[in-house]
Parts: C-alpha cells; structure tokens; sequence
C-alpha cells in the first residue's frame, strides 16, 4: 500500500511518521515546496532561526537534551554550507541530527547554478551519511533510512539533499515499517567472555576507576542507572569526562568530579595511579590523556564502546567490549552479581584514603574578592541558587565552560549541553534555544563568555520571536579569556589579539532584542542579579563583570602527564615547554 | 566480518604525539571492501583515507554484483600495525561498507594485476623484448613496425620486475590497473 504524494508532502509526513515535533529551519528558494507543505500544517512546529549555524546547533541542544533527534530544514548552497559547523559539532559529540537541505534542479546540477554547492560533497567528512536524492520514488525510504543511522549504533549526523524538481514531482511514500531493512545494524550486546574478563579484573583491583563518558548519556537514562548502582554496589570512584557530566550524580560519594585538562587533582591522579581503569563510553581524547606515553601507566584498561574505531585507536586497551553502555552494562552487573558481588574491600579501603588524600587538596580553590566578582564565585552562587530547580545548562567554549563544568553540579544526564569534541564558540546560546523548545517549563541558562556570546548572538531574536525565556549568563572578562591563559603560560605574555575591544552594551543589546538586560560587577548584588535573571518571563542577558585575569585552574599543560598538574598560579613557571606548545 | 579482532601489537600513538608516529615496523597489507554501489561511496573510501592520513598502494573498484548492487573495493595500504586495525575499523564504520576483509591477514590469497606497456626499440631491443615477453607470458596485443604493447598479467612484483627489463629496451608507457585480490581455498 503505497500512497502518491509530491516530494515536499514526502519530507513533512516522514517527519510525522518518525515522530518529530519540531524543526529549526530557514527557508530560501529550493526550498519554498517544503517550506509551503511546512504552512499547511499545525503538527510539526517550525523554528525559524536567524541563521542556519543556529539551527544545527539548536537542533544539538534538542537532541542532547530529549534523547530524540535534532531536525534541520535549510536551503541550497549557502542555507547548506552555514550548517557546516553544526554537522561537524554533533559528529565529534555524537549527537543524532537529520539535516534536510535543499538543492537546485537535478537538471541543473553541475551547472553552477544560483545557491548551487556541492552539499553532499562539503558535508561528507562531517556527517555519518548523507545522501542526495535524485528519484521521488526514493525520498521516503532515504528519509525513514536518515533516522535510522542518525539514532543507531554511535549517533550522529546526517543529510539528505533534496533537489527542487524532486520536491515537485509526485512518487509513491512509503511508511517507515515498509521500508526495507537497512544492513546498517551495529552491535549492540557485549560479548559475554570480554564482560566476564572484565567482571573477573573488577573483583581483584584494589585500585579501580569508572572513567565514563558521553556514550553513557548517548545510550539513555537506563544506562545511567545501571551506571549507578554498579558504582553504588561496587564502590568503586568514578570520573566522567566534560561530555558525560550527569550520568553518575555530581552529589554521588563516590564522584570524583570531571577528569582531563581541567579536571580535579583527584580525578587525574586516580586516572594516573589506579591499575584497573573502566572506560565507559569514552574515547581517550587528548584532553583527556595528555602525553600518551604516561597515561595511567600501570593500569589494566578495559573499553566499552560502541564504535570499534574507537576501541584502540589511542590507547591499547587489555580488555575491550563492543556494544552500547547500556546492554553491556545489564550484563555485566548480571554476572557480577551471579558471582557473588565481589570486591577487592582492604584495596578499596587503601584506595579511598588514597584518593581523601588527594581531595584534600582542594584542587578548585580560588581566591576570593569583595570588589571584583570572580568566575569561579559566580558560578558557585549560579549553582547555588539554581540547583534545585527543573534546570539545563549550555555553553559556549572556553575559560567559562571549564568554571561551569567545574563548578555546577549536574544530578541527571542530558541536563548539560555544550560543544566538548569541536570545541565550538556559538554553540552555546542557540543550544539553549533547542533545549527551551523541548522543555518550555523548563529553566535554561546559558554559560556565556563575551566573545563566545557575540558569534552567534543573532539568535537573541529567534529566542524573543518564540518567548523562549533562555538565559543568558554572560561572564565578562573583555577577554578571548582561555586563548589570553594560554599566551600568557605560554607565549611570554605577548597578548595578541586576546582581548575584545568595542564590546556591545549587552544590556542595551538585550533591550534591542527586545529581551532583558542586566548588568553585575559587585560581588554584593550578584546573588540579586541571577534572582532577578530567574525570575524574569522572558529571556535574559546578565552581563556579569568578572575578573579579567583570572586563569583557569586546575590545568595539565599540553604534553604534560596527569600526574604534572598546575594548581594555580605558584606553579605556572616555565610549566610548558617547547614540546608542549606546539600542541593544541 | 569480526571487525574487532583486537591485537595487541604496537603501543598507541595519537595525533598529538610528537615522536615519529611511525616508529614501528611497517606492514603492507590488502583490504578487500564490499560496498553498496551508490553514487559518492567511493570518495567516501578514498575521504577517509587522506582525511585520517593514511597510504594508498594500490586501488582497485568495479561492480561484482549487479543485481545486489554491490562493488568490491581492493585497497593496498602500509601502516603500523595500530593503524591497519584502525583503518579496517574506520572502513568499517562507513554506512554503505558490508564488509571488510584483511586478506593478508586472512590469507593466503592471491593478488593478480594486469599491465599495459608500449615498447618502441629497434634493432636487437625490438627482438630483447619480444624475447623477454614470451619468457614472463606477455603478450602482443598491438604492433606497429616501430613498437609493440605488450599485456601482462600477474604478481605486482612480477610486472615491476618485466617493467624493469622492459626500461632500457624502449619503454615509453605503462597503464597498470592496480591489485585484485582473493582468498585462496574454497571459503
């Protein structure tokens, strides 16, 4: 049972049919018959973004935070090349996206038409598949297929370019259990021997740590509880990358906090020392080893991943698992049990006095001010006064996201958006979009720098036109502040380019958004400021005056082994040397 | 496809390591790829080689099934042994990919290449060349009274090595098609 329809009712019943309730899109000309269907209906809402890197990034924060996938409608040529960012983004996060682009007529192809790009040729190193659709026939099985891959296996993105001609002409739809089965099917259960190796290593160490990472939250909130109660039964520590913040509770007692560049001492050093690591969904990125040579060297390494090219790609691992977080981990905890639920307990003990040791050193301390607001104290108040409520954080990228990660305590997984993998400065404020439009009760903060802020600040209006109270929560420093760190414990101090001169108002920029603004710089009035931030119906621009010196801290230097951390300014002298700085 | 055949072999280099990534001993091996035939599949193949930096020897691609729409994909390359694992994984991973087969790991297989050379000497190397064709069974597939082309199947090293003695006898082109390769035995 087929049923005609045009190419462009093709693209909005497929959406239907996998379930989607919200696009973030931009309309140009190859894309006015999707745009046109997208009128004559009321089921899936249409975002209309101020760019098209916001709607990636938008559609990012609605898949990292619903689980669901993010879905993008732009046009041909620029509307396809300006999502670039974005596809790139969700590929190193593995964030599931289906991007739809329009493209110019088949029979204009290769002509160098207006807004002609080779998009499935641009987009092919930063999308999982992509696909140009040259037969209406073949539209509604390759759109049921984009979902498919977007949300199987590791997710990621993908985009489907549809040219206009193909969006007229009339072809047979196919609903998604019609189509045929895709050989795209990857593994998901671990193998049983690889998992009891690993049971079998769990009960002799005595000086273990879980080292999970964005795969955990990837893999849905019953990977997060499995996660949990096998730290809770095993007491083992536990250490998450900044992509995994929230599957295992920030107030969990066996959190160790964030590891890698600017994770906690004792995180690192339990990385170093320990000599059984659990890898969980993590991927040994270099922000996370430091210099391989000396990563946790004595240790025993097990990795469970879903992406075989992941598993020894960095680091050889002794035992690794194929298969999703959360079906290895039922597993696992399965015959865990069966075996008695044993544990190394007079290892374990050691360990943990070993580890209090380490946590003694209060590696996040700071110095504070009562003139000037420190990053640091804002976002302990910021955490203060806003962790108990219904609350999802984004970020932009730098000295800020680090204090944010750092600092905020994140209870639940898919409550913290930001751009680990790409590192991308503008992530942060469309993020906020995407994740205020799946949670509109919800409240929304974006942890903002002033330079990040301003790559994609257009999107202010997009969050007004929609009332999406998202907030945004500026740390001024007048500095490109993590680039101005790096000169300066690394480049003699030579500050180029690191500063931003001609700063907008923010708060007057707020008000020509027609948003609200707020401006802080006494540490007296900030807990008055983010009250005033929260309680306001509508989204909000608090440009809070920090410190604009203050370094982020801890910090391994780059090509420096986790057990040679920075704890603050005492111990920068001459930290990183000529092999170190021509690393990133 | 068990595209998780872990060895432990060559420590873990990433990017970012400043020594030679290529300390360790490097191996050639031949990769056969089964891919759906569709439109971009093999720039995704070849993307992924130069986008990670990996070599290319030798790539070989035609359809082998026309009604599943499949093409086999034959792909020399030379890595450490770190990054043979890591290419086959990658390969692995790219949607359109069925399978992939290390043959020389795998193997023993058989690797056969054909070989076109135009050969213009005169004199005795005109008849030196005829003389050595017939020793490495080439044969004339076009002659002139001036040049033959000469068509040889075979081992990459066997068509080097006729190459080499064809040089000084007036070689003045060659078309290699790059390596085919297969199992040997009945699986």
């Amino acid at each position: 049972m087929t049923r005609q329809m045009s190419g462009a009712q093709m693209v909005v019943q497929a959406l239907k049919d996998q379930g989607v309730d919200t696009v973030f899109g931009y309309p140009g000309g190859a894309a006015l018959p999707i745009y046109d269907e997208i009128f004559q209906q009321n089921e899936i809402r249409h975002i209309l973004v101020r760019h098209e890197q916001g709607a990636a990034h938008a559609a990012e924060g609605y898949a990292r935070s619903t689980g669901k996938p993010g879905v993008v409608l732009v046009t041909s040529g620029p509307g396809a090349t300006n999502t670039v960012t974005g596809l790139m983004d969700a590929l190193l996060d593995s964030i599931p996206m289906v991007v739809l682009s329009a493209q110019v007529p088949t029979f204009m192809i290769g002509t160098d038409a207006f807004q002609e790009a080779d998009t499935v040729g641009i987009t092919r190193p930063c999308t999982k598949h992509n696909w140009l659709v040259k037969d209406t026939n073949k539209l509604a099985e390759t759109l049921h297929q984009a979902f498919h891959v977007a949300t199987s296996g590791r997710p990621g993105p993908v985009l489907i370019d549809i040219p206009k001609d193909v969006q007229f002409a009339t072809g047979d739809y196919i609903a998604p259990g019609k189509v045929k089965i895709s050989h795209y099917q990857p593994r998901v259960k671990g193998d049983i021997e690889a998992i009891t190796a690993l049971v079998e290593a769990m009960e002799k160490a005595k000086r273990p740590v879980f080292y999970t990472g964005g795969g955990v939250i990837n893999s849905g909130k019953g990977a997060s509880q499995l996660l949990r109660e096998l730290v809770a039964g095993t007491g083992f520590p536990i250490t998450s990358t900044l992509m995994g913040l929230g599957a295992y509770p920030a107030s969990g007692d066996n959190w160790l906090g964030m590891l890698g560049m600017h994770g906690t001492y004792e995180a690192n050093l339990a990385m170093h020392d320990c000599d059984l690591m659990i890898n969980i969904g993590a991927r040994f990125d270099d922000r996370i080893t430091g210099r391989i040579e000396d990563f946790s060297p004595r240790s025993k390494k097990a990795h469970i991943d879903i992406d075989a090219s992941s598993i020894n790609k960095v680091i050889q691992v002794d035992i690794p698992i194929l298969g999703d977080v959360g079906h290895v981990l039922e597993d696992l905890l399965k015959i865990w049990k069966s075996r008695g639920r044993k544990t190394n307990a007079e290892g374990l003990k050691k360990w943990w006095s070993k580890i209090e040791e380490w946590r003694a050193v209060d590696c996040l301390k700071y110095k504070n001010s009562d003139s000037l607001i420190k990053p640091q104290y804002a976002m302990q108040r910021l955490e203060a006064l806003t962790k108990d409520m219904d609350r999802y954080i984004t970020t932009e990228v730098g000295q800020h996201q680090m204090w944010a990660a750092q600092f905020l305590g994140f209870e639940d997984p898919n409550r913290w958006m930001t751009s680990g993998g790409l590192g991308t400065m503008g992530y942060g404020l469309p993020a906020s979009i995407g994740v205020q439009v799946a949670h509109p009760e919800a409240v929304v903060i974006n942890v903002a720098g002033d330079a990040s802020f301003l790559m994609n600040m257009q999107e202010m209006g997009t969050a007004t036109q929609f009332n999406l109270p998202v907030k945004q929560f500026i740390l001024n420093n007048e500095r490109l502040g993590m680039v101005r760190q790096w000169q300066q414990l690394l480049h003699g101090e030579r500050y180029s380019h690191s500063w931003s001169e001609s700063l907008p108002d923010f708060v007057k920029l707020a008000e020509a958004f027609g948003a609200k603004g707020i401006l802080v710089d006494d540490p007296k009035n900030l807990d008055d400021a983010i009250r005033e931030m929260l309680a306001h119906d509508g989204p909000v621009i608090l440009d809070c005056l920090v410190e604009k010196h203050e370094n982020c801290f801890p910090m391994i230097p780059s090509g420096k082994p986790h057990n040679e951390m920075l704890l603050g300014e005492a111990s920068t002298e001459g930290a990183i040397d000529a092999g170190g700085a021509v690393l990133v | 496809m068990n595209a998780l055949k872990l060895k432990k072999g060559a420590s873990g280099k990433s990017a970012y390591d400043l020594k030679n990534p290529l300390g360790d001993l490097i191996e050639t091996h031949t990769i056969a790829v089964l891919v759906d035939n569709e439109a971009g599949v093999l720039a995704r193949v070849i993307g992924l080689f130069a986008g990670r930096g990996y070599n290319i020897e030798s790539l070989t691609v035609a359809e082998v099934d026309h009604t599943g729409h499949l093409s086999r994909i034959t792909i020399v390359t030379t890595g450490t042994p770190a990054v043979i694992e890591q290419i086959k994984a990658q390969l692995a991973r790219i949607v359109p990919v069925h399978e992939v087969h290390d043959l020389t790991v795998e193997g023993p297989s058989v690797e056969r290449e054909l070989a076109m050379l135009k050969v213009a000497g005169k004199a005795n190397d005109r008849v030196e060349a005829m003389r050595l064709a017939e020793i490495f069974r080439a044969s004339v597939v076009d002659t002139t009274l001036e040049s033959f082309v000469f068509e040889i199947t075979g081992a990459p090293s066997k068509i080097d090595a006729f190459v080499d003695l064809m040089r000084p006898l007036g070689l003045i082109e060659i078309a290699r098609t790059g390596v085919a390769a297969m199992l040997r035995g009945s699986t």
